[in-house]
């Protein structure tokens, strides 16, 4: 999200803005990190291209700017890399660019390396006997704990948790960071990550397998074969349909559900940016009434996505929890 | 499905970088973050725990300890009354024979004084009565040698003196 430099990309010459298009855009992942346009001159850091040809078979290392001829950037469909075949079609190649999304989780990734290295080694100095931590290390030890003790271990319970902790709480410290480094309109945060759906798809897929991977018997046997009425399973496995169904709509729902509600957050947070531009291209005094308005929507939707960030990442984590902990169900639970 | 946003597009390699990230983050923090914080954090919880019951112990045992001064100093307190009293009575035992010996010993002596008295008068006495003896003799001679001039006269004299000595004799 880069708010500032959208009127000058977008509306010099034309007139009229495409606030649909600028906000789409925005979420969008792209082949450069863009920081700013002044004056005609655009400011971005190129990232490298990594794409391998499907008629060679060759690979390609470049930036935007030295893209091979048979590449181009298709703006039909969203800018992605397409590839001139010789018989005329269009096809992808198989594209592992360092896009703007996979530039921003490799920052990720260092921050949350970096903190946790920073902890550990406060806690290497130190034994039990000592002061708990205060200040930074004591507040990742507070957060750490609070979702290991609350969320992991009363989900799961006692006596499988210690196996689950480590995957949770990645997963919770990662989506935390990557959706509050989202919301840093510059540099290095404001990619549009956890509003990606590659990126909610691939958590919900690792929790789909470590629910399925290590479900013991007793989650089978309520899948193949549930507490109901035999008529209900039996010879229409009508219950055992519907639960196997279940299986496959749990991770998709933790999959849409923090993707809509990241993306959503950004976009109202870019469309709030532009109804600034767009008042003052209707006059003073909408401009003026229009800022006003959009300003104090603005602040309120960036504190509400502070807010949301954690809450879509503790949801997560939570809900994860909860699906590992049904499968680990005890035999006498019923 | 063919022109979707990217954001809704499926994207090989960003799926693939993903993986490789969230790969290398979990390994990392699963096997040097996450452990160290919550071992440090149980360890902490059950070396406090193991404190507090320590510490009740030790309030317990100073609890007792309390106590059992307060016995002993009960008990001190006992003895110290006994010795008192005893002391008291022995003081008193001794007073009382004391007193005994003294009177046994003002007794004894007042009678040595008597007895030292009795023999002392009658030395005297005979002191005495050998003067009287004497100055009767001298008397009587000086008497006899003045006045007696006839025998008759002086006869009779010596038969009257006679009886009286004799007389005092027999009162004696």
């Amino acid at each position: 999200m880069f708010p500032l430099q959208l009127f000058a990309v977008h509306s010099t010459g034309k007139g009229e803005l495409n606030i649909s298009e600028i906000v789409l855009e925005h979420l969008s992942d792209d082949y450069e990190w863009h920081i700013a346009s002044y004056g005609g001159k655009t400011i971005s850091i190129p990232l490298p291209i990594i794409v391998k040809s499907s008629v060679t078979g060759q690979w390609s290392f470049c930036t935007p700017k030295t893209l091979p001829s048979n590449f181009f950037f298709d703006s039909a469909h969203h800018g992605k890399i397409f590839e001139k075949m010789p018989d005329g079609n269009n096809v992808r190649p198989i594209d592992l660019s360092i896009t703007k999304a996979v530039a921003q989780i490799w920052i990720v990734v260092f921050i949350l390396l970096g903190i946790f290295a920073y902890c550990a080694r406060w806690y290497k100095h130190r034994d039990m006997k000592s002061l708990a931590p205060g200040g930074f290390v004591g507040a990742m030890e507070m957060m750490v704990m609070t979702i290991n003790d609350d969320v992991v271990k009363s989900s799961i319970g006692e006596k499988h948790h210690k196996t689950y902790a480590p995957y949770l709480l990645t997963v919770f410290f990662f989506i935390l960071t990557t959706n509050l480094i989202g919301l840093i309109p510059i540099f290095p945060g404001g990619a549009n990550v956890t509003g990606n759906i590659n990126i909610t798809l691939f958590l919900a897929v690792c929790t789909m397998i470590v629910v399925n991977l290590f479900g013991n018997k007793e989650y089978w046997k309520d899948i193949f074969w549930p507490h109901v009425p035999l008529f209900l399973k039996a010879p229409i496995p009508l219950m055992p349909l519907i639960e196997l169904f279940g299986v496959f709509t749990k991770p998709f729902a933790l999959m849409i559900r923090l993707f809509a509600n990241m993306m959503a957050g950004h976009a109202v947070i870019l469309s709030f940016t532009c109804v600034i531009f767009l008042g003052w291209s209707m006059g003073v005094g909408f401009g003026l009434g229009l800022n006003t308005f959009s300003i104090i929507m603005l602040l309120f939707m960036n504190c509400l996505e502070l807010l949301v960030a954690f809450v879509q990442a503790y949801v997560f984590t939570l809900l994860s929890a909860v699906f590992i902990g049904l499968a680990h169900k005890e035999e006498a639970a019923e | 499905m063919e022109n979707l946003p990217s954001i809704l597009t499926p994207d090989l390699g960003l799926l693939f970088w993903m993986l490789l990230a969230f790969l290398v983050v979990f390994f990392c923090l699963a096997r040097f973050g996450f452990p160290v914080i919550i071992k440090m954090v149980d360890e902490r919880k059950q070396y406090i725990d193991e404190s507090l019951g320590k510490a009740h112990e030790a309030s317990e045992r100073l609890a007792h300890i309390k106590q059992e001064g307060e016995a002993l100093l009960q008990e001190a307190r006992e003895q110290q009354a006994k010795i008192m009293k005893e002391a008291a009575m022995t003081r008193d035992a001794i007073v009382e024979q004391a007193q005994d010996k003294a009177h046994e010993e003002s007794a004894r002596l007042i009678s040595e004084a008597k007895k030292q008295i009795e023999i002392e008068k009658q030395a005297a006495i005979r002191d005495i009565r050998s003067q009287v003896a004497e100055l009767s003799i001298q008397v009587a001679e000086k008497i006899l040698q003045e006045k007696l001039s006839n025998d008759k006269s002086q006869m009779e004299l010596i038969d009257r003196l006679l009886d009286k000595v004799s007389k005092r004799e027999n009162k004696d």
